[in-house]
Parts: structure tokens; C-alpha cells; sequence
């Protein structure tokens, strides 16, 4: 099964929509709830981040019998030190987006703590794409 | 103890979830910020927090937090409650700050989590 969402830059205000929908789907198909908590979370923390840092993007899930796989692909400005990013307590977020309780540098490693594999690639100018993979068994 | 003696305890308002009440939960967690909230695993403790905006509702329903008590004097605006209505989750606003809330509840035996 293949889903597709947009997320759009600074839009608070649906933040989670993507990920509520996934959590859902995984839910009608029965996933383990441990598994689907673990999926959604590092899911929510991906599409915050791309409401929060980047000019929006899009999400894609595909859910096969075995596996969840997502990726992530924003459209910028990108991370141009990924190791610094993925180190928890390091954050460039706005005071808007601590407001709403996120930007304390934990959502990267958060994501890394609920996925099986996690893959983060960025080119500054250009975009980031995080993808994320969780087994179902 | 019951979410309706934790309600009388902190003299907090109920907004939803009503027929929830008699439900019995002995854990806590209080915090403001919403990552540390989806880092809490397969526990559902009542999340005391004075964050209130949408994100609030939407984080606790990614984690599958069910029991939200809204401190310091915060109001849940329409919106919020409708939303916490949708997913069946209980909503409580209480005045007293956030540290007067933990320590009321701690004291009458509540747990944390960690």
C-alpha cells in the first residue's frame, strides 16, 4: 500500500495530519499497537520537523505485510551538519516552534530510538530526505 | 486512584471524557515539551502539562496518551476539545501551578514513571 501527503512550511496548525492518517491505516490493518506507536512517533517527529525547518515537502509510507518504510523529503534549506543534528539538545528551531513544545533537539534522535533503520541525507540549498524503516515482527 | 479523585484533587475542571472518570491510573508525567512526551514508550501515566495549543492534543494522541491536565490557569480552546472528544481522550483545566499539581498528586500516591 502506497499513501502520499504534503506538508507545508510553518503549518502548525495540520502538523500531525500526515501522521494521524498513517497511524489509522496501521491500526485497520491490524499492526501490533507497540509497533504502530513506534512508527507514528518517529513519523510525527519527521513531519514536525519539516513543518518547523524546511519550506515543506512531501511524505510517502509504503506498508508491505513485513514492514512500514517512510520517507521524508523536504524542500530545503537543508541540514549542512547531519552529526551535529542527529546529537540530542541541538536545535535551530524558531520561538514559534518552541512555543508549540518542539525545538529542544530531539527529534532526530527521538526518530533514531523508534525505527529499525534510519537513513538521513541532506544537500544544503536543496532538501533533506529522511527515511525511516520499521519491521513489523 | 480515579481520574475523578485526581479531578477533585486538583480542583480541575473536566472538558471531555466525562464517562472516563471511574477509570483507575496510578502513573504521572509533567512536562512541557512535547518530544519528551512521545518518549515515554508503552506507558499511558495522566500528562500534566501547561502547554496548551493543538499540538498538545495531536502529540498525546501520536503517543497514545490518553489523559491530559492542563495547569497554570490554561484554557483548551474549541478546537482542542473537539479534537480530544474525537479521540476519546480526557481533558481536565486546573488553576494551580504546575508544581502544585505534581506535588498534590505525588502526595496523594501517585507514581512516576521513571
Amino acid at each position: 500500500m502506497h499513501l502520499e501527503y504534503q506538508v507545508y512550511e510553518a503549518d502548525f496548525v495540520n502538523a500531525g495530519a500526515a501522521s494521524s492518517a498513517i497511524k489509522k491505516t496501521l491500526k485497520q490493518l491490524n499492526v501490533n499497537p507497540q509497533i504502530v506507536k513506534r512508527v507514528v512517533v518517529a513519523l510525527y517527529e519527521a513531519e514536525v520537523n519539516a513543518i518547523a525547518h524546511a519550506y515543506g515537502g512531501m511524505i510517502y509510507a509504503d506498508i508491505e505485510p513485513d514492514k512500514i518504510t517512510v520517507k521524508v523529503v523536504d524542500k530545503g534549506p537543508g541540514i549542512p551538519d547531519i552529526a551535529w543534528a542527529m546529537q540530542e539538545g541541538n536545535s535551530t528551531a524558531s520561538p514559534e516552534v518552541r512555543n508549540m513544545g518542539f525545538g529542544a533537539g530531539m527529534g532526530l534522535p527521538n526518530i533514531q530510538k523508534n525505527v529499525d533503520k534510519l537513513n538521513v541525507t541532506s544537500t544544503v540549498g536543496v532538501g533533506t530526505t529522511v527515511e525511516m524503516e520499521v519491521n513489523f515482527a | 486512584m480515579k481520574l475523578r479523585e485526581i479531578s477533585e484533587l486538583l480542583n480541575a475542571k473536566v472538558l471531555c471524557g466525562h464517562d472516563r472518570l471511574e477509570e483507575e491510573h496510578e502513573s504521572a508525567f509533567a512536562s512541557d515539551l512535547m518530544s519528551d512526551v512521545l518518549t515515554l514508550g508503552d506507558y499511558n501515566p495522566v500528562i500534566l502539562t501547561g502547554l496548551c495549543n493543538m499540538q498538545t492534543i495531536r502529540t498525546c494522541e501520536m503517543g497514545n496518551l490518553d489523559i491530559i491536565v492542563l495547569v497554570r490557569k490554561k484554557k483548551a480552546t474549541e478546537e482542542m476539545i473537539e479534537e480530544a472528544e474525537d479521540e476519546g481522550m480526557v481533558v481536565m483545566e486546573c488553576d494551580y501551578s504546575m508544581f502544585k499539581a505534581c506535588g498534590l498528586l505525588f502526595q496523594a500516591g501517585m507514581k512516576p514513571i521513571f
